[in-house]
């Protein structure tokens, strides 16, 4: 299981990354911390042309706060955001969902623009950027571009990015006073992907209002239940039929599917994770 | 027609230069180029955990990560970790403790378990089983596996 | 134990102490030795083309890409492979009926199970030699895939070998006394259950791992193994291959992690050994994890009727049970695949007196990945039929699930004795062994505790099994029936020059400690310290001739055959020393390296003085002294067909009745297995054991879609069990040394994983009992817990 021939290039700007990536020639693949694409190409899932190594870009690799934006280069990696104290006080559903990914040393070199730019729906980072109605700025040589989470993902590993555009940086709005927030995943073993999670925002929870409900790992996409928000909305915490009627709201016909996995059970296990976030917000 | 380049690095205190094809990764290059057979392949998809291995201070995983990303970079293998007292103090008590049968996974779990004592962790059963929850063992039930790790902890790990 | 002290339970002794293993220091500073680390001059690697359909005809193969590619050696087609190869059947005599189609290395015509290899690459990195493969072109016609067991024995029609009436490999029946009369008694109440287990395989860390080397001068083949049974192996290429058996040497060095996996004739490794003939160039193929998961065999799946009687007493009356099990395309060799439901039927109820025993076992093929013998063979399938089976029968006649395995076992002092099934028991503890578990694990409190949470609606059970374990095993196991297999193991014990040991013994080492313990067995034994002693294993070229590693036997028959050696050794070299000190052997001891008189422990001469009279100055020895200060001795089981050890095991865990998953809060094991040479290894050997049985029980299932493609071939997909979701486990010892040996040991290492399936299910039952909710199709996933819920 070993990767196919490749070219390296390894820019030290992002002008120059995306100068590369303009290259219509030839078949170019960004990689980032690798954790994803390095299994994809020893299986050869993946057969970039060329890769065009972003560890070299320092300019993306900041978490700064500005007014009331936290903004996140795309090549800071987990380890960095889960020892942030920005990203604690300002993003906090992001540090309830980074203990859930993965491990350690895997934490260690992912970043979350490459999580962001894969897109692959069962991991938590793509349902947390929704849930937070995070901004992507995606850059090519024609400048960057804004694209909301609502519009970025788009299906399984399918984005609104284009083949000559990189992640930039993600933009988060710095959590108010009165904003919560819930995360809760269901994997088997700690640090797998989740047969079922759910990120949650609220603007405010006692009265529920203006809920952002975003399950991942139960659809080819991060999946928002508008149904289970509507339910919710302005009842009070805890409030169980309430929360009774939002999991009877689950968009389930969007469901789909693992191996061993049956869409009733994902449904279910869909209920349970919400409500567990709920209660735990 | 395979792409090489040129790279050099520090493996445990050792300069290495190399021209190595661009798709090796860095635990194949370990083992192949520069001989350090220590660290193990066992999935190459960063799953099993057997090829952890510390760049620049940090644990990562060997297969994840291309050779010649590494370049310029301080590489510590297991062959590496006797050189700071908290890898001395794990291998000695892997061995009392029993923590490992086959071998295989111990180098990527020592260099967890470095990890882990480095950062402060406690002396916890459950925290130490969670860090340690992306190394695959197949032989111990991994019980003896924590207690080596709670034995060093307890007994105060020197910096 | 009653009776005056053995010499073995003396405080100063080597056996029963937990000395640390030597090797363990090697491997913690990346020192081992394992097949992939092996660089060889001129060496070149492999990489198979393989089958991507379960079954289809190969129309047409093109190489020609593939050989024209810079920094490709070889490429090899089947036919050019398989000529090579005179064809191996898995089939054993004893095994009576079993058929299996002759087998070649590579498929030529037909593909019977995706991941077959079809071409052999050879190249100077694995990375071209998988380049190389994506230049392959193979033309296919997919044809009808028998995937279930059940499809492939109703489907006669649809025949995965053309030559045989059915796809039916095997057929055995066992009926002892009268099962129907007793299930039909009035006051006997009936329970019936349909078990499912799925598939397993062993997913050793190191994959399997073959280096192969010619030299034609000599026209000799090294063989380095990553495996478990070096002179197997050495057979095996030397028949297959057209060699001379001397000129075979297998080489195991160390091996990371076997569990039964690499004890099979694999046709990729048998290539492997081709190639190089072919070559004259040395050819590593380090199967990659996908190559693991599709083409290591694997074991379990099968589908079992179960049916017990039980009487107003709570005493068996009567059990039936109906297995059903897909062995893939072949039968494997030399081991076969029919063993597994072979020891099924031995083996359910063995723990139990029970007079009335009725089992079917049908062994089928289908186009699907083979099967054969991994770790606790059978064992996890019989116990968790037979235990489960009777505690639902405890719970339907309200009986406590401990009270009717006191009922049921055979008790104590009734030993030897003979099972329903035929097996010959001897020197077991169910009785004192279930009793020290329900003390160990405070059974009565955790069911007072069990009522209260259940108030507050946490769902926890308590599962308990008593089970056999299948170890030491005689030639009645393989040999018997014809395959180059040997039972007995063999060591060979020197004294040197500077008065140390050097032990070699024919069994192996892949991390149990076997070279420790036969380290303390010839210290013990021959009277020198430990750290005097040196052991060598899995070299066909340096040791004994003997069977290696599988069935639990390191212990039981390796051990004993050192313990052996190092007594003819001792008596040889007293024998020298005697006639150096102008007395009589029977008035020497030696202790600790030295010769002492055996009457005051005076010290007459230290072992190093007399090696060195002896290989030095032999001219000082009396006339006529024949020093020889080596021995070697052979050891087999020859009373019994198996050494039964016996344990009682169980689990606590909690259901969460909302998402199906399960927690393992607690489990408790306590093993027989004899004589404990060193208890540290032991227990580890034990949690390694039931961590793979929980595996089993929650977790493993080799799964397969409607066409035969394998669906979950990753270690993200195929989960094993990870340190954090495990328990810790208490182990505690009975003691009941085999009669069978001087040494007493038993097999340890597959205790684990035969019982912890079975606890494991009795325990989720016994949550999801007050739901009226059950589950008996292992593994227990949530999708299945929350079906059971949903049903109930």
């Amino acid at each position: 299981m070993k990767a196919p021939d490749i070219l390296y290039e390894c820019p030290q700007t992002v002008a120059e990354a995306v100068a590369l990536l303009s290259d219509d020639g030839r078949f170019c693949q960004p990689l980032a911390g690798g954790q994803s694409l390095m299994p994809m190409m020893h299986l050869r899932l993946a057969q970039p042309e060329v890769l065009i190594d972003l560890n070299a870009l320092a300019e993306l690799d900041f978490i700064e706060q500005v007014d009331d934006t936290i903004h996140v280069g795309s090549m800071v990696r987990y380890t960095t955001l889960l020892n942030s104290e920005l990203i604690r006080r300002h993003v906090p559903l992001m540090s309830l969902s980074l203990p859930h990914v993965a491990h350690s040393a895997v934490r260690n070199r992912g970043t979350i623009g490459g999580s962001t730019a894969l897109a692959d729906p069962a991991a938590e980072m793509p349902a947390v950027l929704k849930a937070l109605n995070a901004v992507i700025v995606a850059v090519s040589q024609s400048g960057p571009r804004e694209i909301s989470a609502d519009d970025f993902f788009q299906g399984i590993y399918e984005t609104a990015l284009g083949d000559d555009e990189l992640v930039h940086s993600i933009k988060f709005p710095a959590a108010t006073d009165q904003q919560r927030f819930g995360f809760y995943e269901l994997a088997r073993r700690h640090g797998d992907y989740a047969m079922a999670g759910v990120a949650v925002s609220a603007q405010s929870i006692n009265p529920y209002t203006g809920l952002r409900i975003i399950f991942f790992g139960v659809a080819d996409q991060p999946l928002r239940a508008t149904g289970a928000e509507a339910a919710l909305e302005g009842s009070m915490f805890k409030d169980e039929p309430a929360i009774l009627e939002a999991q009877n709201a689950l968009p389930a016909d969007e469901f789909t599917g693992d191996v061993g996995v049956s869409v009733d059970t994902k449904v279910q296990l869909a209920k349970v994770v919400l409500k567990r976030a709920l209660l735990a917000m | 027609m395979a792409q090489t380049q040129d790279i050099e690095l520090v493996v445990n205190g050792e300069t290495i230069q190399a021209s190595v094809p661009v798709r090796t990764n860095l635990v194949d290059f370990l083992r192949d180029h520069v001989g350090l057979t220590g660290s193990h392949v066992g999935c190459e998809q960063g799953v099993c955990g057997a090829c952890t291995l510390e760049v620049d201070g940090v644990a990562v995983r060997g297969c994840l990560m291309l050779a010649v990303q590494a370049n310029g970079s301080q590489v510590t293998t297991i062959e590496g970790v006797s050189a700071k007292l908290v890898g001395r103090q794990l291998q000695r008590a892997f061995v009392e403790h029993n923590a490992l049968q086959c071998g295989f996974c111990t180098p990527g779990m020592i260099a967890s378990s470095i990890e882990y004592i480095e950062q402060g962790g406690a002396s916890d059963r459950a925290a130490i089983r969670e860090h340690l929850s992306g190394n695959y063992c197949r032989c111990t039930g991994y019980q003896s596996i924590v207690d080596a790790v709670v034995s060093v902890i307890d007994k105060g790990a020197a910096a | 134990m009653s009776g005056p002290l053995h010499k073995f339970d003396q405080p100063n002794s080597y056996i029963g102490r937990s000395v640390e293993r030597p090797d363990a220091s090697r491997l913690v500073e990346g020192e081992g030795c394992y097949v992939d680390d092996l660089q060889l001059p001129r060496m070149t690697h492999a990489a198979f083309v393989r089958s991507q359909y379960a079954h289809a005809n190969i129309k047409s193969v093109n190489v020609d890409a593939a050989r024209a590619l810079a920094g490709v050696v070889a490429v090899f087609t089947a036919g050019e492979i398989n000529a090579e190869v005179s064809p191996y059947v898995g089939t054993l005599t004893h095994l009576q009926g079993l058929r299996s189609p002759p087998q070649l290395p590579m498929a030529d015509r037909v593909a019977l199970w995706q991941g077959e290899p079809i071409v052999m690459v050879v190249a100077q990195s694995r990375a071209v030699a998988e380049d190389a493969c994506e230049q392959v072109r193979v033309e296919y016609e997919p044809l009808d895939a028998m995937v279930s067991a059940r499809q492939a024995l109703d489907n006669d029609k649809a025949r995965i070998h053309p030559e045989l009436d059915s796809n039916t490999a095997w057929v055995k029946d066992v009926d002892a006394g009268d099962v129907s009369a007793a299930f039909s008694k009035s006051d006997v109440t009936v329970v019936e259950r349909t078990f499912q287990f799925g598939r397993h395989t062993g997913v050793t860390v190191e994959p399997r791992s073959t280096v192969v080397e010619f030299n034609r001068s000599d026209n000799t083949l090294v063989f380095h193994y990553s495996g478990q049974a070096p002179h197997m192996m050495q057979a095996i290429i030397a028949r297959h291959l057209d060699f001379p058996e001397e000129n075979i040497r297998v080489i195991a060095r160390d091996v990371g992690g076997s569990f039964g996996i690499k004890i099979h004739t694999y046709g990729d490794e048998i290539a492997t050994a081709v190639a190089a003939k072919l070559l004259r160039r040395p050819v590593k193929f380090i199967a990659d994890r996908l190559e693991s998961f599709t083409t290591d065999i694997h074991a379990r799946d099968h589908r079992i009727d179960g049916k017990i009687g039980i009487d107003r007493e709570g005493k068996i009356v009567a059990l039936e049970i109906d297995d059903l099990t897909g062995i893939g395309p072949y039968s494997m060799y030399p081991r076969t695949s029919a063993i597994e439901c072979n020891q099924i039927l031995n083996l359910t109820g063995a723990p139990y007196d029970i007079e009335n025993y009725r089992a079917r076992g049908t062994v089928v093929f289908q186009n699907k990945n083979m099967m054969c013998q991994y770790r606790a063979v059978g064992h996890p399938v019989a116990m968790a039929v037979c235990d489960s089976l009777l505690e639902e029968a405890a719970s339907e006649i309200d009986m406590d699930v401990v009270e009717i395995r006191r009922r049921n076992l055979i008790s104590d002092d009734a030993y030897p004795c003979t099972s329903a099934s035929g097996m010959k028991f001897a020197d077991l503890s169910h009785q004192k062994s279930l009793q020290r578990l329900v003390e160990m694990m405070r059974y009565d409190q955790l069911r007072k505790d069990q009522v209260e949470l259940r108030k507050a609606g946490i769902y926890r059970g308590i599962g308990l099994v008593s089970m056999v374990e299948v170890t030491n095993p005689s030639p009645m196991f393989y040999g018997v029936g014809g395959a180059p297999i040997s039972a007995q193991d063999g060591a060979t014990v020197r004294l040197d020059a500077a008065g140390a040991l050097h032990v070699s013994c024919s069994i192996t080492e892949s991390g149990q400690g076997t070279n420790t313990i036969l380290a303390q067995i010839a210290a013990e034994v021959f009277g020198v310290d430990i750290k005097r002693v040196k052991v060598t294993t899995g070299d066909t070229a340096h040791v004994p001739y003997g069977g290696g590693t599988w069935a639990s036997r390191g212990a039981g028959i390796g051990g004993e055959s050192v313990l052996l050696a190092s007594d003819a050794l001792k008596s040889q070299v007293l024998e020298v020393a005697a006639s150096i000190l102008q007395t009589t052997p029977d008035t020497l001891q030696i202790e600790r390296g030295v010769v002492v008189s055996s009457a005051d422990g005076s010290e007459k001469i230290s072992l190093d003085e007399l090696g060195r009279i002896v290989y030095y100055r032999g001219n000082e020895l009396p006339a006529g002294v024949n020093a020889e200060l080596i021995a070697t001795r052979h050891y087999k089981v020859s009373d019994f067909p198996f050494v039964f050890t016996n344990g009682a095991m169980a689990a606590q865990v909690e259901v969460d009745i909302e998402t199906g998953f399960i927690k393992v809060l607690d489990f408790w094991v306590v093993e027989d297995c004899g004589r404990v040479i060193n208890p540290k290894l032991v227990d580890e050997q034990i949690r390694g054991g039931v961590v793979q049985g929980i595996g089993g029980a929650l977790y493993e299932e080799c799964l397969y879609d409607d066409d035969g493609q394998y669906l979950n071939a990753t270690m993200a997909d195929y989960l094993v069990p990870m340190a954090g979701e495990m328990p810790d486990i208490h182990i505690e010892h009975v003691e009941t040394p085999t009669s069978t040996s001087t040494l007493g040991a038993k097999g340890a290492g597959e205790a684990g994983t035969g019982g912890a399936p079975a606890a494991i299910l009795n325990a989720v039952n016994d949550a999801l009992r007050p739901l009226e909710a059950s589950i008996f199709q292992m593994p227990m996933t949530p999708e299945r817990v929350l079906n059971a819920l949903r049903v109930s």
